[in-house]
């Protein structure tokens, strides 16, 4: 019999003991790491921890970076879901921002917050999205590989963000490459300002309310993939392509689907950065988080609860990180981009490293209570 | 010998009993909750063939696993040729001398024989060395043993037959003495499975030991000298295949007596509901793969189509079912006609009441990494009935999973279980649920009993008559011709893509029938290369 001799393991396992075992091997390595440039470990995890939740300016800043992340991850993962690896996050993110500070250009005077803040989540999914739809068009009628176009697809959006920023955006008479500062009635609320409603104080950061509309998408998402027929339809084509044509799927049409959803999804990245904290269009505000999202999803197991934690321990990295960096002097940028690739190495690409001894020592533990095998088959034989 | 097995067996001892190639004893092996070997024990002769049957999912490929390495058992011992091994992975079993034949070929398709048979035992970093060696070996192993494959050919361009016998080269240059063919006629035309039971003779005759894994009783009969019976993970039996028959065999794996025959009542036929005229279905190369072909299916009656497998059967099932398009004439489901100008997609052919049981249920018929009642739907999962609102409802959707699973005997009834996990025939036996709980007014059917085991292809037949019975037209596709000629109240026979013959199906025999699904390629004597359209 060819098939895997590892049997599947129960979903905690799965999604929840071996994400945190890989962690703790990434932080394990690290730590050997700390300790041969001569800084203490333990002190720097103790860093890491207080400067990303220890107080509220520290909390804030993991929050705000876990939005980002929550965006792209879930592009990556409805794309998983159909059988597509969409490379793309990062250009579908910078123009997901470029739509949305062309809306804000145009109207940011004419038209108040509540009509702006929809326009803008429209404007955002609607560039990311059609970004997105050209590589999806090309993958589902022209055969060509998705993964390809679409890293193509970043750096198009990045040669076209200068172009524009440079020579067209540009606010006149400065240097840098920056439109005008969107009017004030445009901006979405700071969270220390929706505090301030309540009469709480908490630090100014960039955390927005973009960070509701995040949350709102991951359940959107999860309600979409295990609870509609569309949903059904895309994990249907990414799991078995003939089954699904032969249950009257178009993959193509479906491809399409999945691929104007990720994009748009990635697109808000720019809603929470241009309308969120920077209030004007500049370039490379998505520096990262398109990347950073492939490992986010995988490490998330493409479900948007397990994208939500993911999102969350990338967002203590990189403030955790940026603390680090400041208290230890022997620890520089570059340093702690190390431990966040030991992360993503060991979580993202030797995902399943652990599993065959988790598995061993859980067949150890399960075979306790054995039944009956006409119960369940155990043969994979056709 | 344990308690598990039947006391009719052959009690090893006497002074002249022979060798012992393997013998295993007390082999138990669960994965997580489920017991697929318990207290198995088997000893086979060395230099016979030793036949293990069972139904799907008895345990027998899981046993055959743990021999070869690939799982390591909980308990029980090991021994070849009287010495106790311990075999945790196929380098192990290698040394041993044990080879195993796969069901799916383990080739690589642009290397030739020569190349496949000596992958990953090559001597010395520099080919050449090991290219004439090997060369060298492949000459005495057919002189030997009369297994001629042209070593220079590539694996992609030989028949399937052609392809076995590389495999069991393969086991042969690494050393085997012990060969063991998991379902090795699954893929085989009848032809190409006479010459493998040749060949197999001739390696028995040689001092090989072979072990056969198959739920086919008629080589169990023809070619084995002893048989074990496999029920639910446990040895049942084991008897000298001289003094057994099928019925003792075929009782013993199902553990109760099995009827043979199916009662049907005649067919009364009613009106046209399928109309195929004129069909031709061309490759990508243009070649038709269904080339003219005409006939009717009326209410109230099963058609079957008989022939060798790959003479243009599955092409003609994906044109009718809308999953690839015509090139010429014309299909008519009651009133919509389907043209190359007016073609119809698998969503539509659904609309218009004709589902279809594809021939490959795992490929086709369902998405094994989905639960079972969401491959429950799969093909109807836009049916309103099934929503609520935007959304699909899991409660309104298990629960007619699990009245679908009571009506068609699918064990276990859990939904929530994954497709994949469930043994060939319960998957057979969802997927027809899912088509016939509809009573669509045309049923398309590919093989519906493949890999399915006795138990479950009697309840498939019964479920098929039963639809003809309340009025649907079915058109069955075969390769089994007792299945065939047991369903079909019409049997069309197809060759290279038309159909060459008819016949009423109590007028059919056997005979007649072999004989028309291969007259029409008489003038070409070696028939073997011919009918290999089937590729691996």
């Amino acid at each position: 019999m060819s098939s895997s001799p590892v049997k599947p393991l129960p979903r905690w396992i799965d999604v929840g003991l071996v994400p945190v075992i890989n962690i703790v091997i990434a932080l394990l390595v690290s730590g050997l790491i700390i300790f041969a440039i001569g800084e203490n470990p333990w002190e720097a995890v103790k860093i890491m921890a207080y400067g990303a939740l220890g107080f509220d300016e520290g909390i804030g800043y993991t929050l705000y970076y876990m939005t980002n992340f929550i965006f792209t991850g879930l592009a990556v993962a409805i794309a998983f879901h159909t059988g597509l690896f969409n490379i793309g996050g990062e250009g579908q993110a910078y123009i997901g921002g470029l739509g949305v500070g062309l809306c804000l250009l145009a109207l940011d005077t004419a038209l108040p917050i509540w009509i702006l803040l929809p326009l803008c989540i429209l404007a955002s999914g609607l560039f990311g999205a059609a970004w997105a739809a050209v590589p999806a068009y090309l993958q589902a009628y022209r055969g060509s590989h998705i993964v390809i176009t679409t890293i193509m697809f970043n750096f198009i959006a990045s040669a076209l963000m200068v172009y524009l920023m440079v020579n067209v955006l540009i606010k006149p008479g400065q240097m840098s490459p920056q439109s005008v500062t969107f009017a004030e009635q445009s901006h979405l609320p700071f969270m220390s300002e929706v505090f301030a409603w309540f009469g709480m104080e908490i630090a100014q950061t960039p955390l927005n309310v973009t960070v509701f509309w995040a949350i709102f998408c991951c359940i959107a998402l999860w309600a979409f993939i295990w609870r509609t027929k569309w949903g059904f339809e895309t994990r249907a084509v990414g799991h078995n392509e003939p089954a699904a044509v032969y249950g009257g799927v178009d993959p193509k049409r479906t491809i399409m689907i999945a691929m104007f959803i990720s994009g748009g999804l990635a697109g808000f990245v720019g809603l929470n950065e241009i309308m969120g904290v920077h209030h004007k269009l500049l370039l490379n505000f998505q520096f990262g988080y398109g990347f950073t999202g492939i490992a986010v999803a995988l490490m998330g197991r493409n479900h948007p609860f397990g994208i939500v934690l993911a999102s969350l321990l990338f967002g203590i990295l990189y403030q955790g990180g940026a603390e680090l960096a400041f208290e230890m002097p022997k620890i520089t940028r570059e340093m702690v981009v190390t431990i966040q690739g030991l992360v993503i190495l060991f979580s993202g690409a030797l995902a399943y490293m652990s599993v065959p001894w988790v598995s061993k020592v859980y067949n150890i533990l399960a075979a306790d209570k054995p039944v009956p095998s006409d119960s369940i088959s155990a043969e994979g034989e056709a | 010998m344990t308690s598990s097995t039947d006391d009719a067996g052959v009690q090893p001892g006497g002074s002249n009993s022979p060798p012992v190639a393997i013998e295993l004893q007390g082999i138990s092996k669960a994965f997580g909750l489920v017991q697929a070997n318990k207290d198995v024990s088997i000893r086979v002769e060395a230099g016979t063939i030793h036949g293990i049957v069972g139904e799907n999912g008895a345990g027998k490929s899981t046993l055959m696993s743990i021999l070869y390495g690939f799982y390591e058992a909980d308990a029980g011992t090991i021994q070849i040729d009287g010495k106790q091994v311990q075999i945790k992975n196929s380098n192990d079993a290698i040394a041993a001398g044990i080879g195993m034949v796969h069901q799916h070929f383990m080739l690589v398709d642009t290397f030739t024989v020569l190349e496949n048979v000596m992958m990953g035992a090559e001597s010395g970093a520099l080919l050449r060395d090991s290219v004439v060696a090997a060369r060298a070996e492949l000459e005495r192993l057919e002189s030997e043993y009369g297994l001629h494959v042209d070593p220079d050919a590539l694996a992609s361009e030989l028949p399937v037959g052609q392809l076995q016998r590389v495999e069991i080269l393969k086991a042969l240059y690494r050393g085997a003495r012990i060969l063991i063919l998991d379902e090795p006629t699954g893929v085989l035309t009848p032809q190409e499975a006479e010459q493998l039971f040749r060949i197999l003779g001739a390696l028995k005759d040689q001092g090989v030991t072979i072990v056969l894994i198959t739920h086919k009783l008629r080589e169990i009969m023809d070619v084995t000298d002893n048989v074990e019976v496999m029920r639910h993970g446990q040895m049942v039996a084991h008897r000298k295949t001289s003094e057994t028959d099928k019925g003792e065999l075929a009782e013993l794996m199902v553990g109760r007596k099995m009827r043979t025959d199916l009662q049907k009542q005649d067919a009364n036929p009613g009106e046209t509901a399928l109309i195929v005229e004129n069909l031709t279905v061309r490759d990508s190369y243009g070649i038709a793969k269904v080339d003219n072909v005409s006939f009717e299916v009326k209410t109230g009656e099963i058609v079957g189509i008989a022939g060798v497998s790959g003479n243009g059967q599955s092409e003609l099932l994906e044109a009718l079912s809308g999953i690839t398009g015509l090139d010429e004439g014309r299909i008519v489901y009651g009133d919509r006609e389907v043209t190359p100008s007016a073609p119809v997609n698998p969503e539509e052919v659904r609309k218009l009441s004709v589902a279809h049981v594809p021939e490959d249920r795992q490929k086709l018929g369902l998405v094994t990494d989905f639960p079972a009642w969401e491959s429950s739907i799969l093909g109807y999962h836009r049916d309103e009935a099934l929503q609520k609102g935007l959304f699909l409802d899991p409660e309104i959707v298990k629960t007619q999973c699990v009245s679908l699973m009571e009506q068609f005997d699918v064990r276990p009834p859990t939904p929530d279980i994954k497709s994949a996990n469930f043994s060939g025939g319960n998957q057979q036996k969802l997927i027809l649920a899912r088509e016939i709980d509809r009573n669509p007014k045309v049923l398309l059917v590919g093989q519906p009993t493949r890999g399915v085991d006795i138990g479950a292809i009697e309840f498939i037949h019964r479920q098929l008559v039963d639809l003809r019975d309340k009025g649907g037209a079915v058109l069955l596709i075969s390769v089994e011709l007792d299945e065939v000629m047991t369903l079909a109240d019409r049997i069309l026979v197809m060759f290279e893509g038309r159909i060459v013959a008819e016949v009423a199906g109590d007028k059919a025999d056997e005979k007649t029938l072999g004989l028309m699904m291969a007259n029409a390629f008489s003038e070409t004597p070696s028939s073997d290369e011919n009918v290999s359209g089937a590729s691996a």
